[in-house]
């Protein structure tokens, strides 16, 4: 059976933070500078043993953010102000001090990272076993080469996945199998924090059940953080313990998941919430009006406020910060903040 | 009520593989339906299970091994192989990715006035403008909006739209939508497919919907058959077959859908496929490797099509209580 | 013009066509030439460089600054009609082959595919020989251009099948568009880097043909091009004798136009190709 946590954020539980996160891409198109503004001001405090899920529209910097988390930060992308620190060990760390040999040793024994698509992990012309051998050897000091492999599939038995995957090549298996046997090599050295970004979409239902469920199975045998993310809510609402929803580069709304499809506070959680089908309801919903802002033209003010049905002038002209509604729910919008309640959930 | 489309034991076979091993694979394995005027019909079931293939040897972009396909009162048989589209006036299209859908190096636009020139659906400027504006409005945009302008300039809600106006030029009395809202945004989806239910109701057009999605199925469709590997396991209302789901298959499927409702999670473990390739390959029923119901009989003889109370279901569990035999 | 400018930005770009510009203004200078380039003796043989002879004169007694306008003019014109004739070949061969497929396809490749295996350079020489006199430039032209179609039509026809499978394929179709409409119109943007590409390679093969064909002899020596310059050059020892300006005019003005011809081609491919393209388009 798949469990679910009840987190309250403390700081002895933390195993990554970030302060007021700026990263941003600077572009040259066509001779002018464009400035895609991705991660725009990001507090996070993701706690030990817990999953955590980052939900939002394609364009609203998820995937860069995931990036930023785990410390692969390349031009065109850059670090422009705000820190990111990792809980190694009763240390903290952070992350934009290191060199990169340090950062490697932390690479897949701190942290994992998951690609969109599991072919970018894959060497699609050595066996899965090679590839698995390749990370082992490169990362954990004194085996040999049939210690690698016997490691390799203990693991895969263990968290159980047919063992004559280890001597297929990518491209023999089902696209759902090729996501797990990723997935499952990222789980291999232990690492404190897996990432993951959209390890499910472009997946078949049944296949990414399979594919949370292996998950949540990893996350509850070593006891470690996943950071989900993926534009699906009904994935987060299987998966993820606490939520926070990601607009225009912010995490404008961040709850335990029973609180936030309970009681989303933020209108646009609303109309993501309630622009999906559920099952067995045939009343009419509709998408959310507009579309996503351009992340290197943002409105002034609140991001959201084009869109938004409740605007007000205030949220034109400034960014609303956030209002700790309880102990662990936390939302930046002005409504809240001058105590209106968030109307229509 | 006049049937807009008729498919009957349609089957075509794929030869794949090297020199030394070739496995045939039955991709759609005598396949039939039937989709009535103003209906909309869902094709459903996962990625391998034929339904995207189904789509197109109605549309004869492939040649069936044989079976047979009826529109507007036109026979087609995989005999007749001479002409390589069927029919494109009546039976229009729209595909699962939207920036696919169009060269990327010309203007959108150009395919709206080929369609209107080859279908020779207006005699002038006047009445061309009048025709794509009618259809754009049909779908929720402007023509200032549109016209002139790249695939890049639109994002892909908006490319699915116009995708929809296009295919809605020739008024057709069948639109054909394979897996239309899967490289659209969750939340964009529902602006797609509620536009299904309105061309429907205002124009009185049929919808062949193709997806794995059941719960924009449920929302939007009549009828709906599930499909895996190759078979429909079980067709019926989109009531009956969806709520009240009779095949292990249709049940699995049900079951794993993601609701955005912590109230509503999954129960239980789900058991995934090793080889997609060994499941179409077996003996008997193609799901007895993964069924929770499986008995000995599946694993040996195909199971046969069974109807009950109205719904079709193709499995050993209901021989039993048969009260037709289709 | 705002591709012209945006090319000019690519000092690739530059360099060729400013070259190409002045090799062509010269060719077009042969028009006014004060000699006859054929009849020898005209002038004194053998002058090094001066005002009179810009490029000095050579061994037979003709300018060599007339000489090589005329050249410069007669190996573009051969590289010209070798290059678009072979276009007018290699392209529908590979659009039908590619789009169609099946036995079309097979029998055309096949065809093809024995252009290349033939060993050119034997056939050429043979058919040289036989028509050597009554040779002028657009047989030696159409010559070249039949064995220069082969490989690109391979290289165009794969990424016609390429394009076949893409959705707007599809699209094109289910709008009624026929065969050769959908071809031209969805394809011809995609393909146009290539066929730029493949052409100005083609006429760089021609030029460099044709020197190797006139320095064998093979070829009508009446006829001033920039081979037949050096087989003359060859023949009478010029290298030795030390009649530097007689060699090296042909090779200077060969490889200023083997430069500038590559360098066109790879800047005007990477502005044409699709990818750049699509970057560009609604900026303007």
């Amino acid at each position: 059976m798949l469990s679910w946590k009840h987190i309250e954020a403390t700081v002895d539980n933390t195993v990554l933070s970030t302060e007021g996160l700026h990263a941003y891409y600077m572009l040259e198109v066509h001779g002018t500078q464009k400035v895609v503004k991705a991660v725009n001001q990001v507090d996070l405090d993701i706690q030990k043993n817990e999953v955590y899920g980052i939900a939002g529209e394609s364009g609203c910097g998820k995937s860069t953010l995931l990036k930023a988390l785990a410390a692969v930060i390349e031009p065109p992308l850059r670090h422009i102000e705000g820190s990111i620190y990792y809980h190694v060990n009763g240390d903290i760390i952070d992350v934009s001090k290191l060199d990169a040999e340090e950062m490697r040793r932390l690479r897949w024994r701190f942290v994992s990272y998951v690609p969109q698509g599991s072919m970018s992990v894959l060497n699609p012309v050595v066996k899965i076993k090679s590839t698995y051998r390749d990370f082992i050897v490169s990362h954990v000091d004194g085996k040999s080469q049939i210690e690698a492999f016997e490691m390799a599939k203990e693991h895969i038995a263990e968290l159980g996945l047919p063992p004559d995957v280890m001597d297929a090549y990518p491209h023999q298996l089902s696209g759902g199998m090729r996501q797990r046997v990723t997935i499952a090599l990222a789980a291999l050295l232990n690492p404190r924090v897996i990432i993951a970004d959209e390890p499910t979409t472009a997946l078949d239902v049944v296949v990414q059940r399979g594919v949370v469920q292996l998950i949540k199975d990893i996350q509850a045998k070593l006891q470690n953080t996943v950071i989900l993310v993926t534009h699906d809510m009904g994935v987060h609402a299987n998966a993820a313990d606490r939520i926070g929803i990601m607009y225009a580069g912010k995490i404008v709304e961040e709850a335990p998941t029973d609180t936030i499809f309970g009681e989303p506070l933020h209108p646009y959680t609303q109309y993501l919430i309630n622009s999906l089908p559920k099952f067995g309801d045939k009343t009419r919903r509709e998408s959310v009006p507009g579309s996503p802002p351009e992340l290197s033209d943002l409105p002034g003010g609140c991001a959201f406020h084009p869109r938004c049905p409740f605007v007000m002038d205030i949220c034109r002209e400034q960014v609303p910060d956030y209002t700790a509604v309880k102990a662990n729910h936390k939302v930046a919008c002005w409504l809240i903040e001058k105590g209106q309640d968030g109307k229509g959930s | 009520m006049e049937k807009v489309l008729e498919v009957e034991h349609l089957k075509k076979v794929y030869s794949l593989g090297s020199i030394t091993s070739r496995a045939r694979i039955t991709a759609v394995d005598d396949v039939s339906f039937f989709i009535d005027s103003g209906e909309i019909f869902t094709l459903a079931g996962e990625s391998g299970c034929g339904k995207t293939t189904t789509a197109k040897l109605v549309l004869g972009f492939e040649e069936p091994t044989s079976g047979l396909i009826i529109h507007g009162g036109k026979r087609h048989e995989s005999s007749d192989s001479k002409k390589k589209v069927w029919f494109t006036e009546g039976v229009q299209a729209i595909f699962q990715d939207p920036f696919g859908t169009f060269n990327p190096l010309r203007t959108v636009d150009r395919y709206f006035f080929e369609t209107i020139k080859n279908y020779k659906l207006a005699s002038n400027e006047q009445e061309t403008f009048h025709l794509i504006d009618e259809k754009l409005k049909a779908v929720g945009l402007s023509y200032d909006q549109f016209f002139g302008k790249y695939p890049s300039e639109f994002s892909g809600g908006q490319l699915q739209r116009i995708s929809v106006a296009r295919a809605l030029l020739t008024d057709p009395s069948l639109l054909i939508a394979d897996e239309p809202v899967s490289m659209v945004d969750a939340s964009l989806r529902m602006s797609i497919v509620n536009l299904f239910n309105r061309l429907r109701r205002d124009f009185g057009m049929s919808v062949l919907y193709i997806t794995h999605d059941l719960a924009t199925a449920y929302y939007v469709s009549d009828r709906i058959a599930v499909m895996f590997r190759g078979n429909i396991v079980e067709m019926g209302t989109v009531e009956q077959v969806l709520m009240a789901p009779k095949h292990p298959y249709t049940q699995l499927l049900k079951d794993s859908i993601p609701e955005a409702d912590p109230e509503h999670r999954w129960e239980g473990r789900v058991q995934l496929s090793d080889s997609d390739q060994d499941e179409y390959l077996k003996k008997g029923c193609k799901f007895a490797g993964r069924c929770p119901q499986v008995m000995d009989i599946c694993r040996r003889e195909v199971p046969p099509d069974i109807t009950v109370d109205d719904v079709l279901i193709k499995c050993h569990l209901y021989t039993e209580d048969v009260v037709t035999l289709v | 013009m705002h591709t012209l400018k945006d090319l000019f930005q690519d000092y690739k770009f530059r360099f060729s066509f400013i070259t190409l510009s002045i090799l062509v203004l010269y060719a077009l200078l042969s028009f006014f030439s004060p000699y006859d380039v054929t009849i020898w003796g005209e002038v004194l043989r053998d002058l090094p460089p001066s005002i009179a002879h810009p490029l000095g004169t050579d061994s037979r007694g003709i300018d060599l600054f007339w000489t090589a306008s005329f050249a410069v003019r007669n190996s573009l014109i051969i590289a010209l009609v070798a290059g678009i004739i072979s276009r007018m070949i290699a392209v529908p061969v590979a659009m039908i082959a590619g789009y169609i497929g099946g036995t079309t396809d097979r029998v055309l490749m096949f065809i093809s595919d024995s252009f290349l295996v033939i060993p050119l350079f034997l056939i050429i020489v043979l058919l040289a020989m036989l028509v050597r006199d009554s040779m002028n430039l657009v047989t030696l032209g159409l010559m070249l251009a039949c064995f220069g179609w082969a490989w690109d039509a391979r290289v165009i026809r794969s990424e016609i099948l390429t394009l076949r499978e893409r959705g707007f394929t599809q699209t094109a179709i289910l709008s009624g568009t026929n065969t050769l409409p959908l071809v031209v119109k969805e394809y011809m943007p995609f393909i146009m880097p290539l066929v730029f590409a493949t052409l100005i390679n083609v006429m760089a093969w021609a030029i460099g043909l044709e020197i190797t064909l006139a320095i064998l002899g093979l070829v009508n020596l009446d006829l001033p091009t920039l081979g037949t310059m050096l087989y003359w050059a060859l023949s009478y020892q010029a290298v030795l004798l030390g009649y530097w300006w007689w060699v090296m005019t042909p090779v200077v003005l060969s490889v200023l136009l083997f430069i500038s011809l590559y360098w066109m081609s790879v800047s005007i491919s990477e502005y044409l190709d699709p990818r750049s393209r699509i970057q560009r388009v609604g900026a303007h």
